[in-house]
């Protein structure tokens, strides 16, 4: 049956919500292939029916099928694609411009050139907000107070804050600190309030 | 019989294109050159006007429209007056009772896996909507400040990472 492989990849997406599953270079191939095929013989049949006026109609139906399968694998295809890329776009949202290198590794290289313009784009448009730019990924709730205290969850290292002082966030260390600084931190699960 | 070929609720929705891969028996009005691979049973290279095959909804929603269309779709077998009968006796109190079951689960937000499992994929969407709203409203009847928390994909990668570690120790 034709547009077997292309369901495939889009079952192989909606297995996994919330994640990238490792990018399926070989059935997106089979796929495509399946597709230039799947065109190759639509052509072929199309010069004969237009050649002999008699074998031409019974044709018709023949190539009808094979371009809705054409449009079924299409949309399987870019189907495939699009999601990947939204679930992509929800990530540098949550977890900023690096992504964690097992993430990295289930990706194609376009997706990965498209994160970095994406993240580009965004840190552009980020900055020309207002005078000195808005971080519009951390919490957009306004805050009670200026200053939190939080306690590390790893060893982090040094943090230098904008004030040019140093502290070193060590792992189970307590301290107080301004929010507008460590939100980043709350937000990739460095720390917690 | 016209049926609308439009893309529900859109071209790239993942959904939409797990359902129409259901299949549905359908008669083939006419002869369909070449195609006979639709039907290995067969093994000839023809596909004869007449023959019945299972044929996704995808492809019959194209062909079975237009001036000439190549096949007659029939009703899939779990819409027949069989299965409606059955559906019409005990659909609503089915409904009712797995529904209740839910709203138990979702309001009293067990963490049990096993529950889960049982849910089908409408039931399992409903539980975390509601289970979602439920965790919501409790954070904000205890504690209406507003906390920043992790984002939700970072903790549950973590989640994930930590159980790959465990497996490698065992």
């Amino acid at each position: 049956m034709y547009g077997e492989k292309g369901y495939a990849l889009v079952k192989e997406l909606s297995r996994c919500v919330d994640s990238l599953p490792p990018y399926n270079t070989d059935l997106v191939n089979e796929v495509a292939n399946e597709i230039k095929l799947l065109i190759e013989q639509n052509e072929e049949d199309a010069s004969i029916s237009t050649d002999e006026s008699s074998g031409g109609i019974s044709l018709l139906s023949t190539m009808r099928i094979r371009h809705a399968a054409i449009k079924r694998n299409l949309r399987c295809f870019m189907a495939y694609h699009y999601n990947r890329i939204r679930c992509l776009r929800t990530m540098r949202w949550e977890f900023g411009s690096i992504l964690p290198a097992d993430i990295k590794v289930n990706l194609s290289a376009s997706e990965i050139e498209w994160f970095s313009n994406y993240s580009r784009s965004l840190a552009k448009y980020m900055r020309s907000i207002g005078e000195e730019g808005v971080n519009l990924a951390v919490d957009l709730r306004p805050p009670k107070a200026l200053y939190i205290e939080v306690r590390c969850l790893v060893d982090y290292g040094k943090f230098e804050l904008n004030d040019g002082s140093v502290i070193l966030l060590k792992k189970d260390s307590r301290h107080y600190l301004p929010r507008s600084e460590c939100e980043e931190l709350i937000r990739r699960e460095f720390s917690n309030i | 019989m016209p049926l609308p070929s439009a893309y529900c609720p859109n071209y790239y929705s993942i959904d939409d294109i797990l359902a129409t891969q259901e299949r549905s028996p359908s008669k083939f009005l006419l002869n369909v050159p070449k195609m006979g691979k639709l039907n290995p049973s067969e093994g000839e290279i023809d596909l004869k006007a007449g023959t019945t095959l299972e044929l996704p909804t995808w492809l019959v929603l194209e062909i079975c429209t237009g001036r000439q269309p190549i096949v007659m779709p029939d009703l899939p077998k779990i819409y027949k007056e069989s299965y409606r009968e059955i559906l019409k006796a005990d659909a609503c109190a089915t409904f009712k009772t797995r529904f209740r079951q839910l709203m138990d689960l979702a309001d009293n937000s067990i963490s049990d896996p096993s529950v889960q499992q049982r849910l089908d994929t409408l039931e399992r969407r409903l539980f975390r909507d509601s289970y979602n709203a439920r965790t919501k409203l409790n954070a904000w009847l205890i504690e209406s400040g507003a906390t920043i928390e992790a984002a939700n994909m970072v903790v549950n990668h973590k989640k994930r990472k930590r159980i790959d570690v465990e497996d490698l120790i065992n």
